[in-house]
């Protein structure tokens, strides 16, 4: 918590991007979370990510439920549009919006309770009818809000800060939305912003349900060492299978790699994901071995980072339903109401 | 690079801006923190400690301390720290507990002052309370040096200068006004244990030009003009007036001269308008008044008819720059311009004359005629002189005269107790945390978003009726609030532990100005190139701290730290915290000595 508002004064050499704005014009609100909160960085990777983008803010819709994370969307792009949903329902209400408006880029930020516990069904289905979206977990395995009992997510074996053993198994939202078949699926870090801003801006510029889990470490009740979603930790464990260059565009590969550790993206915008594998036999365009990694390594107590999976290809929820190409609210009256004509022909296609 | 040793005062104490560029190293946030609680005597006390003049030096001072401010290189315009130390002098309250005791007993030890000067003054001002016997010898009938003769009253009424020459004098100086030293020989055989000589630069520039002898009665030097003035020998001037010359002594003549009956008053001077001596403010002031400023023509001849002065012709000149990158003016060929007027005043620069130095005295002289003194201790060649001020090393202001005052107090002192003046003390430092509360600290550490605010001033008309008239009215304590608001308490550091940093970034994302960046370590000139932001301001450090589980280090640039205390409030362990960074100048007496 923070009284002051944060200086208005900026750096006077900032960078500014191709729409004249510094990172600093995609700010929030100045954050309440504890200091220290993994979800401040994270909330930090979003904004250096729609900054490098350089995405209009008013372009994009934010959505959240409820929880420490479900927070976070004051505290980040303050000129976008955003939605504070009931608790677990941001799913539903962001593929609402969504089929309404297919225009603006959606940026789902949930936790860990809001999508593994109460929210566990909505977040299934949302990520299996490929909503072209990012759904950003913020996992730092506790209920902060209601001082640090263990949730869904939380290891088997993990300890609390004053001792209390996690006896239940542990959802993995990874591991799941690789079997719903979400088409961009990543794990990363919020210490990690090297790792993570290339993720997010892969995952903006992605068509269909990108999903990107982050471990955020819970600085006022998850962050002893025997967590393993404490800072020590997921450093001491991190198994990174590959670190992702972004590109916007194509650009012509200058620096030298290894033959075969280098493998190439090109998603259906043009942009290009580079991808310099660290793992040398993970593939990360195979769904089941990727599956099956993920599950060995967890078993060996490491946590598995990097851009998991992508499909280029797979499609959204709008192409799956062959919906309209404009937003509704660019619809005029004649194409919402085309007449009777059209009415009884539609009717005699069902007959 | 090396992790930084913030146990080295200079460290922190080139982040406080203001207080490094300040000769005599006035804690500035420290006096102007104060100023905004409405405590003027407390901060009074602090400038009258370190600067011994605040009333006049806040009325009159070069300010290095403002084009240092760290506010310029986040916004635009510095706090108006000299105008807020006149706010403090001006509403101060009761003193007297803050004057140190004279002692009664004298110690024994003679000290001559030469001048009565701001040197001289604060060499007396450190020296009397020990118990030292000063007696200060100046020419003219009170004292107070140039503060008294070449500052006009309507920029330092006499009543502050009289008021702050007196609380020194009251210290039971012995003066003897009106006894011009005329030799130093016969000065030191008197027996002194120590002679300072504070007497300023005295002599004014001549302008050796066609006409000068022959219109004479009209032409005058500036100093010496403006010191007649003060002291009521002239009380007019003719109805057009020129000022020959582009430094601060030449904006006191011109805007004196518009009080004493010059009209049409015009500044003229060689150089272009930008390269002017003067500060920018005094320019304004003078143009404020209606003084039209010619720049780019420089004199060849004062016109007269039969001795009785007519004008002055000047050549038009341009700036050419040589390959070197070295400034000529260069004549542009077009015909001479003359300016007409009644009176001139030439105000060209100051000079240094020591005709009463025997040069067999054994004090040495280096070629442009100027003594040898040490920067350090203002020690000459012989080892019981000291020079300050503007003898010293030639015209500079007040604020060096008080510096050298201070410094050669030190060593007179270190020298009658059989020291070698060559061992400086240390100054003293102190760094306490700030912290209050959880989120809470001891200072105002929300940023004003205000721009500068402008000094009121009386209305022309009424300020040109009389020269005795101060034209500044002084910020009134709302003002002075809300300027003092604009500090940004750069003497508040930001102290970094890397055993207690968790390495989660929190201070990275939240710092305004993006100065704080985690990093693998580098050289110098590498690390600047691959921090959050481009760290291009080489005379400002980076502050790198190691310790850190990762191996890499914390690299924070100073240049442009707002010392909002974010960092310290979004840091989950304390590996940040506000520290206040307090530093004194050791002065005279038993803490400047080593036994």
């Amino acid at each position: 918590m923070t009284y002051i508002v944060k200086p208005r004064l900026h750096h006077p050499k900032l960078p500014i991007n191709a729409l004249g704005y510094t990172h600093r014009d995609y700010e929030g609100s100045i954050s309440t979370l504890c200091a220290g909160c993994g979800h401040d960085s994270i909330s930090a990777a979003i904004i250096q990510s729609c900054f490098e983008l350089a995405l209009p803010p008013h372009r994009i819709a934010k959505l959240s439920g409820i929880g420490c994370s479900s927070k976070t969307p004051t505290y980040f792009l303050g000129q976008s549009h955003g939605f504070n949903s009931v608790h677990g329902r941001m799913p539903s209400v962001l593929t609402g919006a969504n089929l309404a408006n297919r225009d603006l880029i959606y940026l789902g930020v949930s936790g860990d309770g809001d999508s593994a516990s109460i929210g566990l069904g909505q977040f299934a289905h949302c990520i299996r009818r490929g909503v072209d979206m990012v759904y950003i977990v913020e996992n730092n395995g506790v209920y902060g809000l209601t001082k640090g009992q263990f949730s869904a997510t939380a290891d088997k074996g993990s300890k609390a800060r004053r001792g209390a053993v996690n006896t239940d198994s542990p959802i993995d939202l990874v591991a799941m939305a690789l079997q719903l078949g979400a088409s961009f699926v990543a794990r990363s870090f919020s210490g990690d912003k090297m790792q993570l801003v290339p993720l997010i801006k892969a995952a903006i510029q992605h068509k269909g349900a990108a999903f990107i889990d982050v471990i955020s470490p819970c600085v006022a009740f998850n962050n002893n060492p025997e967590s393993t979603k404490s800072f020590d930790y997921v450093r001491a464990h991190n198994d990174a299978v590959n670190q992702l260059d972004f590109m916007v565009a194509r650009e012509a590969i200058t620096a030298d790699y290894a033959p075969g550790t280098l493998e190439t993206v090109v998603q259906h915008d043009g942009s290009m994901l580079r991808l310099r594998k660290l793992a040398p036999d993970y593939d990360p365009r195979d769904r089941v071995s990727a599956m099956t990694y993920l599950q060995q390594r967890h078993a060996a107590g490491e946590v598995v980072t990097g851009l998991l999976f992508v499909e280029e290809d797979h499609g959204d929820l709008h192409e799956f339903l062959d919906t309209v190409e404009a937003p509704l609210n660019a619809l005029g009256e004649n194409e919402l109401c085309p007449g009777q004509e059209a009415l009884d022909r539609y009717n005699a296609a069902h007959r | 690079m090396q992790p930084t040793d913030i146990r080295n005062p200079d460290y922190f104490h080139k982040v406080v801006d203001c207080q490094w560029a300040c000769p005599a190293h006035t804690p500035v946030p420290e006096y102007i923190r104060l100023i905004a609680e409405q405590r003027y005597t407390e901060a009074w006390a602090i400038n009258w400690e370190s600067n011994v003049f605040p009333g006049i030096l806040g009325r009159t001072c070069d300010r290095p301390c403002e084009p240092a401010c760290r506010r310029v290189r986040v916004e635009a315009e510095p706090v108006a720290i000299c105008r807020l130390k006149r706010v403090a002098a001006d509403n101060k309250g009761d003193i007297s507990p803050y004057l140190p005791a004279v002692p009664k007993q004298k110690n024994g030890k003679r000290i001559a002052l030469v001048g009565a000067g701001p040197a001289s003054l604060t060499v007396a001002r450190d020296l009397a309370p020990l118990g030292y016997d000063c007696v200060m010898f100046d020419g003219d009938a009170k004292g107070g040096g140039m503060m008294r003769t070449q500052i006009p009253r309507f920029r330092l009424p006499e009543s502050v200068t009289d008021e702050e020459v007196d609380r020194i004098v009251d210290l039971g100086i012995e003066t003897r006004y009106g006894q011009f030293i005329g030799s130093l020989k016969a000065l030191l055989t008197e027996g002194w244990d120590a002679v300072f000589v504070g007497s300023g630069a005295p002599r004014g520039r001549e302008l050796d030009i066609p006409g000068r002898k022959e219109a004479a009665a009209n032409i005058h030097i500036g100093i010496d003009w403006l010191s007649s003035v003060s002291f009521g020998h002239i009380d007019k001037i003719g109805r057009r007036v020129i000022v020959l010359g582009g430094g601060n002594t030449a904006m006191d003549c011109c805007r004196s001269s518009r009080r004493l009956g010059g009209e049409e008053v015009t500044v003229v001077v060689r150089s272009g308008f930008e390269e002017m001596k003067a500060s920018v403010w005094e320019k304004e002031d003078a143009m404020h008044e209606g003084i039209p400023i010619l720049n780019f023509l420089v004199p060849v001849e004062f016109t007269h008819d039969n001795g009785k002065l007519t004008g002055v012709l000047f050549e038009k000149v341009k700036a050419e720059f040589d390959e070197k990158g070295r400034r000529n003016l260069v004549p542009t060929g077009e015909p001479h311009q003359h300016i007409l007027c009644d009176d001139v005043l030439v105000a060209i620069g100051q000079e240094n004359a020591f005709p009463w130095i025997e040069r067999d005295v054994g004090i040495e002289f280096d070629r442009w005629g100027m003594p040898k003194v040490d920067p350090k201790t203002m020690q000459s060649s012989l080892p019981n002189v000291f020079f300050g001020g503007d003898a010293a090393f030639g015209p500079k202001n007040i604020i060096w005269a008080v510096a050298h005052g201070h410094e050669a107090a030190i060593s007179i002192d270190k020298l009658c107790h059989g020291e070698d003046v060559n061992d400086r003390p240390p100054p003293g430092v102190t760094l306490v945390s700030q912290k209050m509360g959880i989120h809470e600290w001891s200072y105002d550490n929300d940023i004003s978003n205000d721009l500068r605010y402008k000094v009121p001033l009386r209305d022309i008309s009424v300020a040109l009726k009389d020269i005795r008239t101060e034209v500044e009215l002084g910020y009134d304590d709302k003002l002075a609030y809300l300027e003092a608001e604009r500090c940004l308490n750069c003497d508040i550091q930001t102290v970094f532990n890397g055993k207690l940093c968790i390495e989660c970034d929190a201070c990275v994302d939240i710092c305004p100005m993006d100065c704080i960046t985690f990093t693998e370590n580098g050289d110098e000139e590498d690390l600047r190139t691959r921090l959050s932001a481009p760290a291009i301001n080489l005379t400002q450090d980076l502050y790198i701290g190691n310790s850190l589980k990762t191996g890499r280090i914390m690299a924070k640039d100073e240049d442009v730290c707002l010392h909002c205390g974010l960092c310290a409030e979004r840091c989950p362990t304390g590996a940040w915290d506000m520290q206040k960074f307090l530093f004194e100048m050791t002065q005279a007496g038993p803490a400047c000595r080593s036994r």
